[in-house]
């Protein structure tokens, strides 16, 4: 069984486990749209493999990360580009 | 940042099938081998989260032999230039690294072809391959409504892997016609596996409705999508979804091949018997040299592996597998070709570049790629033309051009680190 993590998203607690994704942990906290479009669109992940950008949230403080790619870790702090 | 170097004899990037077949090959060769991929695990996406399912046999015994093999996992890790020959830049959580090789293998493989439609954009509106991505790697599909939409055999494999995981796959749309499809098949039926594969997935697909010449003509929802409007040459209506699942067959990832200097022919990346490509020493195998599925790419790797590991009597072994399964991607090609009607969904409004925002109207004016980026900046954000470029040169016939570093975006940090290292 894959360990559990505790992951935040957006400042609410995510139960995770650390084979899903972030992007998976953001879409179990019920959130749909990732990021604002350069328009104000909002958008939701596309490719998921990491070649579409869509899915770039700020991870831990860093930004731009493409959420599919990253694995959930322990006290992960997740925010979507409000 | 860390600044670390590493040296190989065969260098090879990308670990989907072709990938793993290459280094597994290689290093039976006695030589050192590194693998370099993007994803925390090899696999490719085909294979992806495949490592403990028994049924996948092909997945199972390729993954247990890399793991038992010499070859060096440098993973998750990403290419993104070429300092100089012989040498990648790449960077990971550990930094950037400078890897050096004697040999270079690219089984960079393949993406998803996107087409523009209006309300493409909408949250919940993804690839077929996309997501599966996303189901494979914890998302919960149980009970959501799914239409699987577009072209290739994926549409199935997406669908039937959907269902497993209790999603209410409403409807599968393949724009290519029954009478292409049909022909496909009877090509088919002269490979025992394949077919036996097709025969499979439609048990698990009895009762979903699969629809031949229907495409989708929009997407429609609020904050993400809620229907979607299908459309076949006789009629139109809507289906309600939580989830379009769309993709239209695959484009090579080429990108790393142009930048190391490969030439390409008709978008694919030329290579000779051995699947050494126009550089010498460098080698490709899998989906960059043509779509051709997963027996093809494994024929392809262990190619490659033994003829870049020096052994090309071996490497010949495997030329009859490999003709064999090429008549396969000859027959996909023009089962699974676009149809005309396909260009004519997007509006003015349409946003067809999704990380500039860039609409249908203002590229419709554009003579060129090159004036439509330096117009627009369609193709300038961070997927770098990967999802606009295909969707572009269907609806308008312009081919991109050649790739420039960094192929991915990356820190500030590493360009000056690279930059520092030469």
């Amino acid at each position: 069984m894959p360990k559990a993590v505790s992951v935040t998203v957006n400042g609410a607690q995510v139960d995770a486990t650390e084979d899903m994704t972030a992007l998976v942990a953001i879409l179990l906290s019920g959130t749909t749209a990732l990021r604002r479009s350069v328009s104000g669109e909002p958008r939701g992940a596309l490719c998921g493999m990491g070649v579409c950008f869509e899915c770039g949230v700020t991870i831990n403080g860093e930004r731009h990360c493409r959420s599919c790619q990253i694995r959930c870790a322990q006290e992960m702090d997740i925010r979507t580009d409000e | 940042m860390n600044n670390s170097r590493r040296s190989f004899d065969v260098l090879v990037v990308g670990a989907g099938p072709a990938g793993i077949a290459a280094a597994c090959c290689a290093t039976q060769g006695g030589v050192r081998v590194g693998l370099v991929d993007n994803n925390a695990r090899p696999g490719g996406q085909i294979w992806r989260g495949e490592a403990q399912n028994s049924d996948v046999v092909d997945a199972a015994s390729w993954l247990r032999k890399l793991a038992s093999s010499r070859a060096e996992i440098l993973a998750p890790m990403e290419v993104f230039a070429q300092p100089e020959a012989g040498k990648l830049a790449t960077t990971s959580s550990d930094g950037v690294c400078e890897l050096s090789y004697k040999r270079l293998i690219l089984c960079t493989g393949a993406r998803e072809r996107f087409l523009p439609f209006p309300g493409w954009t909408l949250p919940n509106v993804m690839g077929a391959g996309g997501l599966q991505a996303v189901v494979k790697s914890g998302m919960d599909i149980a009970g959501k409504k799914v239409v699987v939409a577009g072209s290739g055999p994926l549409l199935l494999a997406v669908a039937a892997h959907l269902r497993a995981h209790g999603a209410d796959v409403r409807a599968i749309a393949e724009q290519a016609p029954w009478s292409r499809l049909i022909r496909f098949g009877m090509a088919l039926a002269s490979r025992g596996r394949k077919i036996s594969q097709a025969f499979q997935l439609k048990k698990q697909l009895s009762r979903i409705a699969f629809r031949a010449g229907c495409w989708v003509a929009a997407a429609e929802g609020n904050d993400k999508v809620e229907s979607v409007t299908l459309r076949t040459e006789r009629k139109t209506w809507k289906e309600r979804c939580d989830y379009l699942a769309c993709g239209f067959h695959l484009v090579p990832n080429t990108e790393l091949a142009s930048l190391v200097g490969c030439e390409l022919r008709a978008g694919f990346v030329r290579t000779d018997d051995f699947q050494e490509s126009s550089v010498s020493g460098i080698y490709c195998a899998g989906e960059p040299t043509g779509i051709g599925g997963l027996e093809l790419s494994i024929a392809e790797g262990q190619i490659a592996g033994f003829a870049a590991a020096g052994r090309r009597e071996k490497a010949q072994e495997y030329f009859g597998e490999r003709k064999s399964q090429r008549r396969f991607s000859t027959a996909l090609e023009r089962a699974f070709m676009l149809r005309d009607e396909l260009r004519a969904l997007s509006s003015a409004e349409t946003i067809v570049c999704r990380c500039e925002d860039v609409k249908f109207g203002r590229l419709r004016e554009q003579p060129s790629w090159r004036a439509a980026k330096l117009q627009t900046r369609c193709g300038m954000g961070p997927c770098q033309g990967r999802i606009c470029g295909p969707a572009v040169e269907f609806l308008f016939g312009w081919k991109a051009e050649s790739a420039r570093p960094p192929i991915f975006p990356v820190a500030v940090g590493s360009l000056a680190a690279t930059a520092c290292a030469k």
